[in-house]
């Protein structure tokens, strides 16, 4: 078994450091798509991809790919153009950017930097700045319409998710995502549970269906896929986009989908802590424990979207600011009150 | 803002285009502008050299609910005639007629989960409305436009097996209204968008014209069927759903879907009726005449389509064309509603009132 050194973060050149990341991005994307496609048919009653490739039509999102790279990149007229060219890169940037704190095993992280979740949170916050981006640039009313929902939803959002984020931090002590992990490890004092912070006390699984929720719209997803709904908007921000551009938006999404996924998985479910203890644990367990929780993650997050109707703008507003920030504000006092007794 | 919905959009069932003064979401005003679809299907069918030449154009009128199409048309010209249709001929039909209004309601219903995000439910009604055209197949050899009634009787008999694959085919649908009224009906997002959405009173609905799905939903007890009994209707039991307001005000979206869902399976209790008492035997083509001439004069036929009061006003001259051809379409008449129930509306809820009033472009245009 190959064992990296505990401490290769600094030692690696820069460049390993980014290529590691995308290449999981990549190959994330293209699995998470055809899955996506496999749910949805399996939900439904159908097969999905069949065809391309043979085995179950593994290599459909490859075959999509090479479709999308030959489409013609269209630019409106009156577009803004140059805003309107950034700008789905701009949002894949922000969303890979943020992959840099994620300690995808005991011995990988990008840059092990002692306030990661808050670089995380503050570095996903330009997904909005692009969205708006794209909205605006594009010149076509649906767009712009999409692009203010999103504004909207996102920056409301962001709220139960520090809020619930930071639930975590009190009880966990630290802004360090490798921090947090490594205090995971091991079984809790009864000893047949992990120890895992979704267990440490009851507050913090009240947490965890907050910061659910909130990442199900932090990540444009069904029932809170506002910004794109394409059965009132056509296409939201994206309608205008083609080809290269238009593929870039989705890898954005669904890297934005695993970054919230793994994050969930750091601060409730142990990261790459095995649940069963000492058993299969180490570096390489570790990544596949970690990117299973991920996707266990992702995998609800598709169930969810085949499954519920969307709500409705106001609707989604009223859910955010009326219940959700309300019981992740009174959630976080309870737990700083929790911490201090016990 | 004014912003044109329409008519490539997904959610307008077809080629409709709203024109929306916006307030921000708010829309201050609709514009239905329609005619994307025509046809001309009325100067047509005064230019056949024969009156059964009009049948294959009313199924282009309502696409999705063809047969419905073609029974007011052909029952129109019948009464013209004076003419007598067997026993078996009119049961076929009855059976026929309430399928089709069950594969209507199914893509009704499905594309209105689907105009609020819901998509899973919209291919569970398609699996079922597949067994339905597979049936119509079988009978007529095609699938959306069939061509199947004659004036007196039927182009030809149904296949052999026809009893048995509808009676199959109701045992099946009753469990999938059970499983789309715990996915769809009872969501709590979905009672959301539609509860108090789009709501048209009683007397606004009167006014306007409306029929069918559309004026049950608002409370009224109103069946072409039980109210004008056509056909052999008259012999079955069946209710009349109508909208109660249950999750919100007699008249939202909410009723106006769920009358479409009760209506399948009253449409189920009249197709086990009829397969119970059709005469196994007879010729369904005896009745046809071989040359359709009615006495001079006009008639105004009106039948229930799973849109609504269908009506077919025709002029003979004595001639062997028709003088004038007049067709009542509900989707036109409902399409007329939409300025007056989505003032203050969002752009989400239009939407919804769009799906809820479930149009046909191709009946709105002919």
């Amino acid at each position: 078994m190959i064992n990296f050194a505990a401490n290769t973060t600094y030692t690696l050149p820069i460049l390993v450091h980014a290529a590691i990341p995308l290449t999981i991005i990549l190959v994330y994307a293209l699995v998470a798509i055809w899955g996506e496609r496999k749910i949805a048919g399996f939900i439904q009653d159908r097969l999905g991809p069949m065809n391309v490739g043979g085995w179950h039509g593994w290599a459909q999102s490859i075959a999509d790919l090479l479709k999308l790279l030959q489409k013609e990149d269209i630019v409106p007229n009156n577009a803004s153009r140059f805003l309107y060219k950034f700008a789905p890169f701009m949002m894949f940037a922000a969303s890979y950017a943020a992959f840099a704190v994620i300690p995808f095993s005991s011995s990988y992280i990008g840059s092990n930097i002692n306030i990661g979740v808050f670089y995380l949170l503050a570095v996903t916050s330009l997904l909005t700045l692009s969205i708006i981006m794209a909205a605006w640039a594009s010149n076509n009313k649906w767009s712009l319409l999409g692009g203010m929902r999103s504004a909207a939803q996102m920056v409301s959002y962001e709220v139960p998710t520090i809020a619930t984020v930071l639930t975590v931090i009190i009880v966990a002590g630290s802004l360090n995502l490798m921090t947090i992990t490594e205090m995971q490890a091991g079984n809790d004092t009864l000893g047949f549970l992990p120890n895992w912070l979704i267990f440490q006390n009851p507050f913090l699984i009240v947490a965890f269906i907050i910061f659910f929720i909130s990442i199900l719209a932090e990540a444009h997803r069904v029932p809170f896929d506002l910004p794109e709904s394409e059965s009132e908007l056509v296409a939201g921000y994206q309608t205008e986009y083609s080809g290269l551009r238009w593929a870039m938006f989705m890898l954005a999404e669904y890297a934005d989908m695993l970054l919230l996924s793994l994050l969930g998985s750091v601060l409730f479910f142990g990261g790459w802590n095995s649940p069963f203890g000492e058993f299969m644990a180490g570096p390489v367990w570790g990544f596949f424990w970690f990117m299973l929780k991920g996707l266990l993650l992702v995998f609800v997050m598709m169930w969810i979207r085949w499954t519920l109707p969307r709500y409705r703008v106001d609707q989604l507003m009223h859910i955010c600011w009326g219940i959700l920030i309300p019981l992740s504000f009174i959630n976080l006092v309870l737990v700083a009150l929790w911490e201090v007794i016990f | 803002m004014t912003i044109n919905m329409g008519p490539q959009h997904p959610s307008t069932h077809g080629v409709l285009r709203l024109e929306l003064d916006l307030d921000g979401e708010v829309i201050k005003n609709t514009r239905p502008n329609i005619g994307y679809l025509h046809r001309c299907f009325e100067k047509y069918a005064e230019k056949m050299d024969d009156y059964s030449k009009v049948v294959p154009y009313t199924d282009r009128m309502d696409y999705v609910s063809a047969m419905n199409q073609e029974h007011g048309y052909v029952i129109a010209v019948e009464r013209m005639l004076e003419l007598e249709v067997p026993e078996r001929v009119e049961y076929i039909r009855v059976i026929l007629a309430e399928l089709q209004r069950i594969a209507s309601h199914l893509l009704g219903i499905g594309t209105f989960g689907l105009d609020l995000g819901a998509f899973t439910p919209f291919l569970y009604c398609f699996t079922e409305r597949e067994k339905i055209l597979d049936i119509f197949e079988r009978t007529s050899g095609a699938r959306l436009l069939y061509n199947y009634f004659a004036i007196g009787g039927l182009i030809k008999d149904v296949h052999p097996d026809f009893k048995k694959d509808t009676a199959e085919f109701t045992k099946t649908l009753r469990p999938v209204i059970k499983e789309l009224n715990d996915l769809l009906s009872t969501n709590q997002i979905f009672i959301k968008r539609t509860a108090n959405i789009g709501v048209l009173p009683e007397k606004v609905a009167l006014n306007y014209g409306a029929s069918g799905p559309v004026l049950r939903g608002s409370g009224v007890e109103w069946d072409l069927r039980k109210n004008d009994p056509y056909s052999i209707y008259d012999r079955f039991e069946f209710d009349i759903p109508t909208g109660m307001g249950e999750v919100g005000t007699i008249g939202d979206c909410w009723d106006r879907y769920i009358v479409r869902v009760r209506e399948m399976e009253q449409s189920l209790r009249i197709i086990e009726q009829a397969l119970d008492s059709m005469p196994d035997e007879g010729d369904v083509t005896e009745a046809v005449p071989k040359r359709i001439r009615p006495k001079e004069g006009e008639l105004y036929a009106r039948t229930e389509t799973p849109r609504g009061e269908l009506g077919y006003y025709i002029i003979s001259d004595k001639s062997a064309s028709p003088y004038r051809v007049k067709a009542r379409a509900p989707s036109f008449v409902h399409l007329g509603l939409l300025p007056a129930i989505s003032k203050g509306a969002l752009i989400a809820d239009m939407v919804a009132i769009v799906g809820s009033i479930d149009i046909v472009l191709g009946e709105v245009d002919r």
